[in-house]
């Protein structure tokens, strides 16, 4: 099962990495959120992955009984999905304010920001 | 008590930034938000004061105890880091009182800056590999709405860059945090040092070592890993622009201090080899991007990255005289950059425009500003008796006792350099007359807007002056930090063994 989450994070990073390398921003994006994910995997499998059994303690016990699955993971996991959602959603929203202002997803083109003179160098 | 010594650093700002927010509106938002800086303040002083008294400090949030729950611990570097946030933080309140007008503090302004303090501070604070990339987060949502809050379109352009390097960078630092865990199994950073040192795979662990190498070293702003900031620095407030100046890179720096000192001990042949070329590179090409920009604030930017390769190259060298000279250095830092942004948001009321080409006579009409300005700009070249000085000289006796020649040469090199761009300053918006026969005298600016802009700037030179006047206390500090880095047992014991 880890070997398998494994494969599915390296075709994630490898799509992600791609998508990044495009010049248009939402493309960047599309590699992040993949990325994100790429990441929250990374967690979830490296606190073992155990099928079937749900970190749960029987009623009137302290303890849970036999194997069960390592909670700590999903709760990380859980904390980092909803960080990265607030953070990608903010993203996207200045991604969209950006093109209304800027009218331009090129991030080559995107040069209010930097000094006139090199602007002209490049051209 | 002495967890509520830790927690407050971080309450006071949380606490002031939902006051502000639900009084963004009226003109008493300020206010609680000048208030909330001075609380702030009060409140790291205790902080240090405890620390000062008893050492390394620690306390476990909820009772659970370490290495399962959440541990808040202040050791010498953690805590300084925290006081100097609170001044810096107080420093851009009172700035921002005359500078931000009341459309942006009506959009939150004071919200989100206090909010920033805060994941700054909880940053500085924590014991726990999670709650760093948690406080991380916080730290890189304030700072995103920070920047872009008013909408220019250099603000978005600069946004976007700034946005997508740091996400990729926070990424790279979170399945770092992931395989980490995966190896040991604890997340808690006193008890990873022995999980770290006993690990079966040490290959695997250098890997990890430099995912978090790379995640904190966009943050910090190193070569080749800077891009996003000489990009964005320029465009936000200047109020906002010296607090990210301060404070933003130099959690990236401590994250690194920390991590590189406490749990990746293993390969100092190999992980801190890189950081030494890295910090080389660093140095040089931030003092060589300056050379070339004819902008205040980019300028400015650019001497961020290249003081940047100091203090990682303090903690590059692992000696006890070079981690003291990095952490004297970060501290320093912190006052000389953030007053010369705030400097150079004066030149702009002033003068108009931050392009040195469009501005001028500023020696001439305000001689006061001008020898606010020498300070700093000095003290970041190094000149004796500032600050800086004592900062650089540690730094290159630490590589000289190490008879890295070459080291010790580029850090010199490096000074020469950032004492032509400051005199390319000093040149150009201070001693030429304004190109436009503007004289920029102060009255141009009324004094409801000038006084609070000008006071931080006093307050933060007179620090400058004061550090390198009597550098004794502060580098006997910066000794005990050092040393605490180093033989990390106390801050581990502290830790582990305490019971709240």
């Amino acid at each position: 099962m880890e070997a398998l989450t494994a494969l599915v994070v390296g075709v994630l990073v490898a799509a992600s990495v791609y998508l990044m390398l495009a010049r248009n921003f939402m493309r960047f994006l599309f590699g992040l959120i993949l990325l994100s994910n790429a990441a929250n995997l990374v967690i979830f499998a490296s606190g073992r992955m155990t099928k079937g059994a749900p970190a749960l303690v029987p009623y009137g016990a302290d303890t849970p009984a036999g194997v069960v699955g390592n909670a700590l993971p999903q709760a990380l996991v859980l904390t980092a999905i909803v960080i990265g959602f607030g953070l990608l959603a903010f993203t996207l929203a200045l991604a969209f304010e950006t093109y209304r202002r800027l009218r331009t997803m090129d991030t080559d083109k995107m040069r209010v920001a930097e000094p006139k003179d090199a602007d002209e160098d490049k051209k | 008590m002495t967890s509520w010594l830790l927690v407050m650093p971080i309450a006071v700002p949380f606490a002031t930034a939902v006051l502000a927010y639900l009084m963004r509106r009226a003109p008493a938002g300020r206010w609680i938000s000048l208030t909330g800086s001075v609380l702030s303040l009060v409140a790291s002083i205790a902080l240090l004061m405890a620390v000062l008294d008893e050492g390394v400090i620690a306390a476990q949030m909820s009772n659970w105890d370490a290495p399962f729950g959440i541990t808040l611990v202040a050791d010498y570097l953690g805590v300084v880091m925290v006081v100097i946030t609170a001044i810096t933080g107080l420093a851009t309140a009172i700035y921002a009182l005359g500078e931000i007008p009341e459309r942006l503090e009506r959009l939150g302004y004071h919200a989100l800056f206090q909010t920033l303090i805060a994941g700054v501070t909880g940053a500085f604070l924590t014991g726990d590999l999670f709650n760093l990339y948690v406080w991380f987060e916080v730290m890189l949502i304030s700072s995103f709405g920070l920047l872009v809050l008013g909408g220019t379109r250099e603000q978005l352009d600069a946004g976007i860059k700034y946005v997508a390097l740091n996400l990729v960078s926070t990424l790279i630092f979170l399945s770092g945090i992931g395989l980490l865990y995966g190896v040991t199994g604890t997340l808690n950073m006193a008890d990873l040092r022995d999980a770290v040192a006993n690990s079966e795979d040490q290959t695997l662990i250098t890997v990890i070592a430099m995912m978090f190498m790379v995640g904190f070293g966009v943050k910090a702003g190193v070569f080749p890993l800077f891009f996003w900031l000489p990009a964005s620095y320029h465009t936000p407030s200047f109020a906002v622009s010296a607090v990210f100046a301060g404070l933003l890179t130099k959690v990236g720096v401590y994250a690194m201090m920390r991590m590189f000192t406490l749990v990746f001990v293993g390969d100092i042949g190999f992980t801190h080899e890189i950081l030494i070329w890295v910090s080389l590179a660093t140095m040089l090409t931030g003092v060589l991007g300056a050379a070339a920009q004819t902008d205040f604030r980019k300028i400015l930017s650019f001497h961020i990255i290249s003081q940047i390769g100091y203090m990682t190259l303090g903690l590059a060298l692992y000696t006890p005289l070079a981690l003291m000279g990095g952490v004297f250095y970060l501290v320093h830092h912190i006052i000389v950059k953030a007053n010369l942004f705030l400097v150079s948001g004066v030149a702009y009321k002033l003068t108009g425009s931050t392009d040195l080409n469009r501005i001028g006579g500023l020696y001439k009409s305000s001689p006061f500003l001008a020898a606010l300005f020498i300070v700093p700009a000095f003290s970041l070249a190094g000149f004796p008796p500032l600050s800086g000085f004592w900062a650089k000289y540690l730094i290159v006796k630490a590589s000289i006792e190490l008879e890295m020649w070459f080291v010790a040469f580029i850090a010199l090199f490096v000074g020469l350099l950032t004492i032509f761009s400051m005199t390319k300053i000093w040149g150009m918006a201070f001693w030429k007359p304004h190109p436009d026969g503007i004289e920029p005298v102060p009255t141009r600016v009324p004094a409801h807007i000038r006084l609070p802009m000008m006071l931080p700037i006093i307050g933060l030179a007179t620090m400058t002056v004061l550090i390198g006047l009597f550098p004794e206390p502060f580098v006997q500090f910066a000794e005990t930090a050092a040393a605490q880095l180093l033989d990390p047992s106390d801050y581990v014991t502290t830790v582990l063994g305490a019971q709240r």
